[in-house]
């Protein structure tokens, strides 16, 4: 039967375009539980500065920049350590006195500014702090000092655009970040072009110890990263895609079955028994209907637990006795009035075996199709409780993703991507697997196939 | 829902002229109705109560009442001045003595079976206590009328949106069952998977287009800042804010309904009293009306009533994406304060709203099922 239906199903061309998506969707989820772990996964979600500190701030994905005219700058990092535009000089000068000067050189052919600039110095030192000089060199030869700077507990990191007094110096206009006016052909203007080419920016540190040391880290944040972009907490989102795959596709899944195998098992108890069990599976239905699902999982979310396979179970339990019932419960009926379930009974076959083995088999070809059709509700399920705030707190999913830019104001900023991406694979999956479910709907059910 | 109404009715009844059928259908239907609403009320009575067991399985609705009492008596003791003259010590033991007493007189020391009861009871007459940190429009920080003074802005929404889907799904799915296989017809079978996403997953799309990126529509809300004077214009304004909401409902919902209905319409049309009224020569509108659409309707009533508590579902999201001030927004708001009474208040409210559609819904069932017919005998 089974392999008569697959060929019946592959004639329908929707049919093979959401099996194209399931599969698509299925070899992303094993990709991404290979390559990132689940421990990964969650470091890198919540990490902290070391995983995220050096990224930019909502920053558009970097193919962006394959379709824009105006070229947005990627992000540029270098260590003291680093061979390549990295010039070091380190010399004595006197008994207590000794230089570090670094000199780092990056070309920066964008067409747009930067986030941020921001250099971190780290110091290993006895006693005395070492002293530190910033220079910024533009690529027409204008130097502008940035800061002086003592590296006081053994680190210290400045942000260009923090500096107030920087833009005030640059005699740049309220409100404009200082990072513009450093790149800025000409920082007043109305429109600022930032100018192409190499800059430059020294460092003239001081120590006064000898066995101290000096390292510094340069990172000239972009406005793209990556192939999915940044969110407002410099998480790269394309976690969060990846990662929300598996977690979407297991949820919808272990959701649909487990309340279509049990809403099949209490239709077939019902009608086998019969009688008051019958009658309760009724009342209980109706009284089902009354309880608004999504209000109770927030009270279960705000008051017990957010985790994700605890609204599972609860989800699973308030969807069995739905409309499922109702149809699966018409059709037992049915079957259960055919002469070979009497027969079954002649020979003195138990309930369980009668039900197992003769009504729920008959039952499944119409199962499949509202199973799979069932699998994009759940998906949106989970996705909707994200969205109000009550999604696991610890795996990042893609209600996540859209609760966060909601909450951060995405739409009014403009930061479309933010949105349009965790909605685009949520889209894909629901139509991926709704496609696949009204195929198989026309193939098990020949009521329906002519039309 | 079939199994509820009261048999066929034997044929004598039925073919009564309208002077003699009408008392009796009209005493089948008051029968009718008055069974269900007993039965619905049982059901809310359960669900009310199921509502109190999970909130108070954590004890939330203990703590609700606690600390509602606890606050009372703090503030009747603050205005007495012999009272304030006392040192702190001896203040904290007051109130404790009377919370106890006052608790006592509640029944609140009582074993949690008996507890839920009581709440139980006040719950079902709407005194759902008062809030921790919201306050109603009014002013007042009664959880009922917080809820309930939000809810004629979710129905305005919901029931124009449930409205304007019914007529246009209804609409389209006959033009398609007269015109299957066209182009059109292919078109929503086509797009009906597009039916699996909820309508405030459309409400962001439609967001984007319209009021982002063409900046033809609000953004959300229910009026503009400032609120026209006049009822007229504020009545425009209110349309003007609804657009793109009803928008994203209807299309959440339209494709799959279509598809489904003239499906069904299809397959009404092949039977074979339809072919005899073809042979006869009956008007195909009439056909249509009283051979297709009277014996589908309570079908395509049960489904458009699941539907429709689909919506209702989503509606925390669906106001908040759309900045609607209605109970969803409410539920919104109180899991972002984690304010207890509100949410469940909220939960009882919603049991009460499910309730009253499913009833309103089956009497409409009851109105058009032709077993159950309210003008009395055949039409000639």
């Amino acid at each position: 039967m089974l392999r008569g239906a697959f060929k019946e199903l592959v004639r329908y061309p929707s049919a093979l375009a959401g099996l194209v998506v399931i599969i698509f969707l299925v070899a992303v989820s094993i990709y991404t539980v290979v390559t990132i772990p689940y421990e990964e996964a969650i470091r890198l979600w919540r990490g902290g500065e070391e995983i995220w500190g050096d990224v930019p701030k909502l920053a558009a994905p970097a193919w962006f920049n394959n379709f824009t005219a105006k070229k947005r700058p990627l992000t540029i990092k270098m260590t003291s350590d680093d061979e390549a535009g990295v010039e070091r000089k380190q010399a004595q000068v006197s008994d207590a006195l000794w230089t570090d000067d670094v000199v780092y050189s990056f070309d920066y052919p964008y067409d747009d500014f930067p986030q941020e600039i921001a250099i971190t110095l780290l110091a290993e030192v006895r006693e005395k702090a070492p002293y530190v000089s910033v220079v910024w060199v533009k690529p027409d030869g204008t130097e502008v000092r940035l800061a002086d700077m003592a590296v006081e507990g053994g680190k210290r990191v400045y942000r260009v655009s923090q500096d107030e007094k920087l833009g005030r110096k640059l005699k740049l206009p309220e409100n404009v970040n200082p990072v513009v006016g450093l790149f800025a052909e000409d920082p007043a203007a109305a429109e600022p072009v930032p100018m192409k080419g190499t800059y430059q920016v020294r460092l003239e540190g001081t120590l006064f110890e000898p066995e101290d040391t000096l390292q510094s880290k340069l990172v000239v944040y972009g406005t793209v990263y990556g192939w999915a972009g940044t969110d407002h907490l410099r998480r790269d989102l394309g976690i969060a895609l990846l990662w929300g795959t598996p977690v979407a596709l297991s949820f919808g899944l272990l959701a649909a079955m487990g309340t279509t195998v049990l809403t099949m098992l209490i239709a077939a108890i019902g009608v086998w028994y019969g009688g008051w069990v019958d009658a309760l599976i009724q009342r209980i239905t109706e009284v089902n209907l009354v309880l608004p699902v999504l209000p109770i999982l927030i009270m279960i979310g705000v008051f017990y637990t957010r985790s994700l396979w605890a609204m599972l179970g609860v989800i699973i339990l308030l969807s069995i006795f739905g409309a499922g019932i109702k149809t699966n419960r018409a059709i037992f009926l049915q079957v259960k009035a055919q002469p070979y379930i009497e027969a079954a009974k002649a020979y003195g076959a138990s309930d369980w075996r009668i039900i197992f083995f003769y009504m729920v088999p008959r039952i499944i070809p119409t199962i499949i199709p509202s199973l799979v059709t069932l699998i994009p509700s759940f998906v949106f399920l989970e996705a909707s409780l994200a969205v109000l705030g009550l999604g696991d707190p610890v795996l990042p999913t893609w209600g996540k993703v859209i609760d966060d830019a909601r909450a951060n104001g995405a739409l009014y900023q403009g930061l479309y991507y933010w949105v349009l991406e965790p909605s685009f694979l949520l889209m894909i999956t629901g139509i991926g697997f709704a496609m696949l479910g009204f195929s198989l709907d026309r193939v098990f059910n020949p009521r329906l196939r002519e039309l | 829902m079939a199994e509820q109404v009261g048999g066929p009715a034997p044929q004598g009844e039925q073919r009564g002229t309208g002077a003699r059928g009408a008392p009796s259908t009209w005493k089948r239907l008051l029968r009718y109705t008055l069974t269900r609403l007993v039965a619905l009320f049982i059901t809310v009575v359960i669900g009310v109560y199921l509502t109190i067991l999970i909130a108070n399985m954590g004890g939330y609705v203990d703590e609700i009442r606690r600390s509602q009492i606890r606050e009372q008596i703090a503030i009747k003791f603050q205005n007495d001045p012999a009272f304030r003259a006392l040192p702190p010590e001896e203040r904290q033991k007051r109130i404790d003595a009377e919370v106890a007493v006052e608790e006592r007189r509640l029944g609140l020391d009582q074993p949690f079976l008996v507890r839920s009861f009581n709440y139980l009871k006040h719950a079902l007459t709407l005194d759902l206590g008062r809030s921790e940190n919201m306050t109603s429009d009014s002013g007042s920080r009664q959880v009922r009328l917080i809820i309930l003074e939000r809810l004629p802005a979710t129905l305005v929404l919901f029931g124009t949106s449930q409205v304007v889907l019914f007529a246009i799904a209804l609409f389209i799915a006959l033009y398609l069952s007269r015109h299957y296989g066209s182009w059109l017809d292919r078109v929503f079978v086509a797009l009906s998977p597009l039916s699996s996403a909820p309508g405030w997953f459309y409400g962001i799309f439609l967001i984007l287009i319209f009021a982002a990126w063409l900046k033809w529509l609000p953004f959300g809300g229910m009026v503009s800042v400032p609120p026209p004077e006049s009822p007229v214009r504020y009545a425009l304004d209110v349309a003007y804010h609804m657009i793109l909401p009803v928008m994203a409902l209807t299309l959440s919902s339209i494709f799959i309904s279509v598809y489904g209905w003239r499906t069904f319409f299809l397959i009404f049309s092949s039977e074979d009293y339809v072919e005899m009224a073809r042979a006869k020569g009956v008007h195909p509108r009439a056909i249509e009306r009283r051979y297709i659409l009277r014996p589908t309707l309570p079908t395509i009533i049960t489904s458009f009533a699941l539907g429709v508590i689909g919506v209702w579902m989503g509606a925390p999201i669906f106001e908040t994406i759309f900045n609607w001030p209605g109970l969803g927004r409410v539920l919104f708001h109180a899991v972002q304060l984690f304010d207890t009474p509100v949410i469940v208040g909220s939960n009882v409210i919603f049991a009460y709203l499910l309730a009253l559609t499913v009833f309103l819904l089956d009497i409409i069932y009851a109105i058009v099922d032709p077993r159950v017919t309210v003008g009395g005998g055949r039409q000639s």
